[in-house]
């Protein structure tokens, strides 16, 4: 059975450290933005370190508690041992009442700020690393410090972007996930991609699962189905329908299916489950944002102007 | 894509132990992470380069790093059981090459510091060179051979008792259509990681080859290659038919061999039997062009041997002459005797004696076998990897100071400019080659030498790690599959004498 694999990108540490065990794969970057510090180099290998360290039994721990793990989440239901499982079961419990959701919905978020936290915590307060990034397959825990800020591009599987936007050290978001038809995960609704900023990774991972399952139009004929167990093995969604094919629809099904995740996001946002969110289908995309809030500011191509452009092409 | 050992199966699923998650798998299913699949119950690796591929999409390189001296024991891969050597199955590529091979790997032989470098090339210029060990006429030579109506190659030079195909190259990869490429490619890295390919021969038959196994011709799977032209079968067999027959024609689409006009047959006194052979004679006892190219007999088009014949000389021939003839393979044979007037008549009783010697040259006839050479140039960038001064390796390894081997494969280097290697595909560890869309192959590619000699060509000191790190890093454990030498073994090199 392979161990967990850790090796540099770029060719050489002050690359990214690239972690893969089994399923996980985590992309991570440290560094200290514009502000210039010496020891650079020596805080982004103190990080590193701590990120190995703590990512050796985090897939054994996990599978430990997989039944538990794969069962609906409840309100009030068993807190499990481990602390990343711990994290995904917070992150999915807030929508535990409305819906259908497991703790795994939020396995790759809460791995993610797991080690974002085992690297911040190898550090004095003043002493962290400005900023510093664990990506796990696209669902991302960012920790930014004073004016740090990072630029994020969401884009399409064929590279094509859909639109950047910055994330300053002033907002409260921590935490990004993508969803959609595209990645590993199944959804049962049409998305080709949903996006969404949270305070920590995994709270983001829970959300975007069920916004995405939300652009939908519930009986149309053009989208096929089938039991997730009939297309993933064991799949923790049981027999309940999972997307598996979309044919076309007129601009109007598709304004209609964002619509309803649209709905999902804002109330979310206004529940204080989630910051943001992005939606995308086909040629559309629609954002869901606080009511007082602007477009993402200090961005080179904000999300606006960039679906501008998607639109027309 | 790489086949791992499956140790459980349970209600038809397979389950995977290549992590801790342990996933059941049924057939045709990926597990959790998309990288292990059921292939008809076999365990497959379905992408050991795409977390390097996306590394390079992003840019970067892989160059193996350990987590901490002495932490993580290693159960993986790639290794004999008391010497390992890496070989460059699922290292990832460096393209574009200015940044270091994957794993440059030092190792101890016999006291010598060796140093491998281990790359899987990008191989934009590479083919299969394709023998199919048939007497059967595949197509004229030059005929373009074709893979869903796609030009992929064409019929080349055929050699002794087989038919050779030139697959692939850089015209067909990058010079025709996107689809003629993609095709091109999809073929080639089947032909290379041993799956079976169909194709058509323009103006010729329609095959199903793959390495390792007889070809299937027309639907008819080969099983025997001849065991020499119907000239060189007289030669063999003569003595064994003597007293038994007065005349063997072996029917052959290159040299149709008659015995009492042979050498052979003139050495043991075989009287003439007034048999005449339409078609062109060269020496006596041999003819060439008896028919067309065909899938009958003996790789002609025939299928009634006595086509091939003339009317018996009256002056010589006689009633109740006995005549045999048979195919190269002795797949096909018949027993004549000559009726009263002169005709050959169809015998329905065999002879014993006669029988045997058609056993014995079919079992004189090899198995037939599709044997696939990967053959691809490892020039321009790809050596940038493994030296700051390319030229110096091309150098190094016409000096026989630098061994080269695919898959740990011995690679035979062809002689001039650049480095184009030729390696058997068969022998490398299964599911060795990987694909980019530009399109081309990826192919494993290492180069071992000293140290000292990796240092003077300009190698990348400063990337070298020891064996047991990289076997550290390493996902997958072989075991020799051919006889051929150990890549660091001294005698590879000129130094070893």
């Amino acid at each position: 059975m392979s161990r967990p694999v850790a090796r540099y990108l770029d060719g050489d540490p002050n690359g990214r450290l690239h972690l893969q065990h089994g399923p996980i794969d985590l992309v991570i970057g440290v560094d200290d933005g514009s502000a210039e510090r010496k020891d650079e180099a020596e805080r982004r290998a103190r990080a590193f370190t701590a990120a190995i360290a703590r990512f050796q039994t985090v897939l054994d721990e996990l599978v430990s508690e997989l039944p538990l793990l794969r069962t609906a989440a409840e309100l009030a239901g068993p807190m499990p041992e481990g602390s990343v499982a711990q994290r995904m079961v917070t992150a999915v419990r807030p929508f535990a009442a409305d819906h259908f959701i497991t703790p795994m919905a939020a396995v790759a978020g809460a791995v993610a700020d797991e080690i974002l936290a085992a690297m911040l915590a190898a550090f004095d307060k003043e002493d962290r690393p400005a900023r510093a990034y664990v990506n796990n397959g696209g669902d991302i825990a960012v920790h930014l410090e004073s004016d740090a800020e990072f630029h994020v591009r969401m884009a399409r599987e064929d590279g094509i972007s859909l639109g950047d936007f910055a994330l300053h050290a002033s907002s409260p978001t921590r935490g990004i996930a993508t969803s959609g038809r595209g990645g590993r995960s199944l959804s049962m609704g049409i998305a080709d991609s949903a996006t969404v900023l949270a305070a920590n990774a995994a709270a983001a991972d829970a959300a975007v699962t069920i916004v995405a399952n939300a652009v939908d139009l519930p009986g149309h004929a053009a989208i096929s189905r089938a039991r997730a167990i009939d297309v993933v093995d064991d799949s923790d969604l049981g027999e309940r329908l999972v997307v598996t094919g979309c044919g076309p629809l007129t601009d109007a099904e598709i304004d209609m299916a964002l619509s309803c995740g649209l709905a999902r996001a804002e109330r979310f946002i206004a529940l204080g489950l989630i910051d943001r969110a992005g939606l995308f289908l086909r040629n559309q995309g629609l954002l869901a944002m606080p009511t007082a809030a602007r477009p993402f500011t200090a961005s080179p191509l904000s999300i606006d102007q960039s679906m501008e452009r998607f639109s027309n092409a | 894509m790489v086949k791992q050992r499956v140790e459980s199966v349970a209600n038809g699923k397979i389950r995977c132990d290549a992590c801790p998650v342990m996933c059941y798998i049924s057939d045709g299913r990926s597990g959790a992470c998309d990288r292990y699949a059921n292939v008809g119950g076999e365990l497959i690796r379905v992408d050991p380069l795409t977390i390097i591929e996306n590394t390079i999409s992003e840019g970067g390189n892989v160059v193996p790093f350990l987590a901490q001296p002495g932490e993580s024991e290693w159960d993986g891969d790639i290794v004999h059981a008391t010497r390992s050597f890496i070989t460059a199955v699922g290292a990832g590529t460096t393209y574009p090459d200015y940044k270091p091979a994957p794993f440059i790997v030092s190792q101890q032989e016999s006291g010598v510091d060796m140093v491998t470098v281990v790359t899987e090339g990008i191989f934009s210029y590479c083919g299969a060179k394709v023998k199919i060990d048939t007497d059967r006429f595949l197509g004229p030579e030059a005929a373009t051979v074709l893979v869903d109506g796609e030009a992929i190659g064409h019929v080349t030079t055929g050699e002794y008792g087989s038919q050779m195909l030139s697959l692939g190259g850089v015209h067909h990869l990058t010079g025709g259509s996107k689809k003629e490429g993609r095709v091109t490619c999809d073929a080639l890295l089947k032909l290379c990681n041993g799956e079976a390919v169909d194709m058509q021969v323009d103006g010729g038959v329609s095959l199903t080859i793959k390495a390792g196994a007889a070809p299937v011709i027309n639907d008819v799977e080969e099983s025997r290659m001849r065991v020499g032209c119907g000239s060189a079968t007289i030669g063999m067999f003569a003595k064994q038919w003597m007293g038994h027959v007065d005349e063997v024609v072996v029917v052959d689409d290159h040299i149709t061999g008659v015995l009492s006009e042979h050498q052979a047959g003139r050495l043991l006194d075989v009287p003439a039997t007034g048999i005449r052979i339409k078609g062109r004679r060269s020496t006596p006892g041999r003819y060439f062009q008896v028919a067309e190219p065909g899938i009958g007999w003996g790789g002609t088009n025939i299928s009634d041997p006595l086509t091939i014949l003339g009317d018996f000389d009256p002056k010589t021939a006689w009633p109740g002459m006995r005549m045999l003839m048979v195919s190269t393979t002795g797949e096909q044979y018949g027993y004549y005797i000559l009726d009263d007037n002169l005709r050959p008549e169809l015998q329905t009783i065999f002879p014993a004696a006669l029988q045997e010697s058609v056993e014995i040259i079919a079992e004189n006839c090899e198995p037939a076998l599709t044997s696939v050479l990967f053959i691809g140039g490892a020039g321009g960038s790809l050596r940038a990897g493994v030296t700051t001064n390319p030229v110096r390796l091309t150098r190094s390894v016409k000096e026989a100071l630098t061994h080269v081997s695919c898959g740990g494969v011995p690679a035979y280097v062809w002689p001039g400019g650049g480095i184009t290697v030729m390696a058997d595909v068969t022998q490398m560890p299964s599911n060795a080659f990987g694909y980019v869309p530009t399109p081309a192959l990826v192919a494993p590619i290492e180069f071992t030498m000293r140290l000292d000699d990796y240092r003077a060509l300009g190698g990348h000191m400063d990337a070298v790690i020891p064996i047991e790190q990289a076997l550290e890093m390493a996902e997958r454990r072989v075991t020799p599959i051919g006889r051929g030498p150990w890549p660091t073994e001294s005698r590879n090199f000129r130094w070893g004498g």
